[in-house]
């Protein structure tokens, strides 16, 4: 049987009815259309499917759509503050050419934000440690690690700059 | 990948739970993560026709730690707060080492502690170290509650000592006696990612440089995790000495009853017994000195 939920995707609230078994990676990509979140591995392994769920990563393969009922979903699709601009992290991705295929790249830029936002300056072997959920079958790790590394340096450039002003 | 058709409930009681599960009688699985139990659905090795998702459950969340009561880990207290709970970090240093590591960020912010236990893998990285601690467990149905050591909580790989209709709703883990240390050690081909090849948790209390409690508990190396019991005798009453250390640890490695497989063969599970036996027994002194 079909059960109601009610969550906020990347700011804009949903009332959908999903099936018990549907997963979240599901709903996302075939009820709301964010097909920027993948799904790879369908066992928690690969970090594709990556998404947040009330500020934390999560595997959104693993996780039942109908318990995130009211909560609040971010997806790569949400990192961007608006349509014209790219968060910070995806700039990044794009100029360190921390983007091959492109398949592992929402989930890692969804877990570089949740490592940035609980450590701003993270070191090298943080950012790894903070990826080692997502996995590049491109093996493109040095740019990845590159890009995060640099986001993480303007992020913290903007904010002091927003301190002072 | 689909995962297979089941009715799913959600209560917000703990009575509401033990009375569904007991409703639906086999065939029902208690949901809290999902990174073990929705994993085995989507390979098709569980069908559960009903699933209950303890997540909604007031108060099952908890991570309290109290210095006459000890420490308490809800049922559905996630791995992460585990990992990052400052007396845990302070106190049970070897719970925040496996909490810390294993698996990955997106798996420590979903799984629980308690799922970690209650799936009974032979690895699972957070058995050791809470046996080593002297942890119980609190086992809840509707005739009642029970408490039973971790010790006798695993019975083989993925079958555990909870009865039919029972959840397991806490783990407590007594309060550090002073002049006490902890340490976990474990060992993977690749980070924590990989599950553990081998991983050892011990605990003891010193008189001065004698011991006068050990535990000793070895992962990945049975059925399940187990006591390394003639080290510990080994170790007992003794002043902690190099040579002694080192007799411990080959002690252990006898003991250790490791298969070849996938991760490591035998014959190496049984070597690095030894050196994180030794490198843990090693730490838990360190640390016994500076608490």
């Amino acid at each position: 049987m079909k059960r109601h939920i009610t969550l906020t995707v990347n700011g804009d609230e949903y009332s959908i009815a999903v099936d018990p078994w549907q997963t979240l990676n599901e709903v996302l990509r075939e009820d709301l259309n964010l097909t920027g979140t993948k799904l790879g591995c369908g066992t928690g392994d690969c970090g594709a499917c990556t998404v947040m769920v009330d500020g934390r990563t999560v595997s959104s393969c693993l996780t039942l759509a109908v318990s995130v009922d009211g909560k609040s979903v971010t997806t790569v699709e949400g990192l961007a503050p608006s349509g014209e601009e790219l968060h910070p992290i995806q700039s990044a991705f794009i100029e360190t050419g921390a983007i091959q295929c492109g398949f592992c790249t929402a989930g890692m830029e969804m877990s570089a934000h949740h490592l940035l936002q609980r450590n701003p300056s993270p070191t090298e072997k943080e950012i790894r440690a903070g990826l080692s959920g997502n996995l590049c079958r491109c093996t493109g790790y040095n740019q990845i690690v590159e890009a995060v590394a640099l986001a993480a340096d303007r992020m913290r450039a903007a904010e002091s700059k927003e301190e002072k002003s | 990948m689909r995962l297979p058709k089941f009715e799913y409930h959600a209560p917000t009681t703990l009575k509401g739970a033990l009375r569904i599960l007991e409703q639906e009688g086999p065939g029902v699985q208690v949901l809290a993560g999902g990174t073990d139990l929705v994993v085995k659905m989507t390979l098709g090795r569980l069908k559960p026709k009903a699933v209950v998702d303890v997540k909604g459950i007031d108060g099952l969340d908890q991570v309290r730690f109290d210095p006459n009561e000890g420490l308490t880990i809800g049922a559905t207290a996630r791995i992460e707060q585990v990992a990052s709970h400052t007396e845990v970090q302070r106190l049970y240093p070897a719970l925040t080492a496996a909490a810390g590591v294993m698996a990955n960020v997106q798996v420590r912010n979903m799984g629980t502690i308690v799922g970690n236990l209650c799936n009974a893998a032979p690895s699972a990285e957070n058995a050791p170290p809470l046996m080593a601690l002297g942890a119980d467990v609190k086992l809840v149905s509707l005739k009642g509650e029970r408490t039973l050591p971790l010790d006798d909580f695993f019975r083989g790989p993925g079958l555990t000592a909870i009865e039919p209709g029972e959840i397991m709703t806490a783990i407590h883990v007594p309060p550090p006696l002073s002049g006490s240390g902890n340490a976990y050690q474990r060992i993977s081909a690749r980070c924590g990612v990989d599950i553990a090849a081998v991983c050892v948790g011990v605990a003891a209390v010193f008189d001065g440089s004698v011991c006068s409690k050990v535990r000793i508990v070895m992962g990945a190396v049975a059925p399940v995790p187990m006591h390394a019991t003639e080290a510990e005798k080994l170790l007992l009453g003794q002043k902690w000495t190099a040579d002694l250390l080192e007799e411990a640890g080959r002690k252990a490695m006898e003991e250790a009853r490791p298969i070849s497989d996938v991760r490591a063969t035998a014959t190496y599970r049984k070597q690095m017994v030894n050196v994180l036996t030794v490198r843990a027994l090693q730490e838990v002194y360190e640390r016994a000195q500076t608490v």
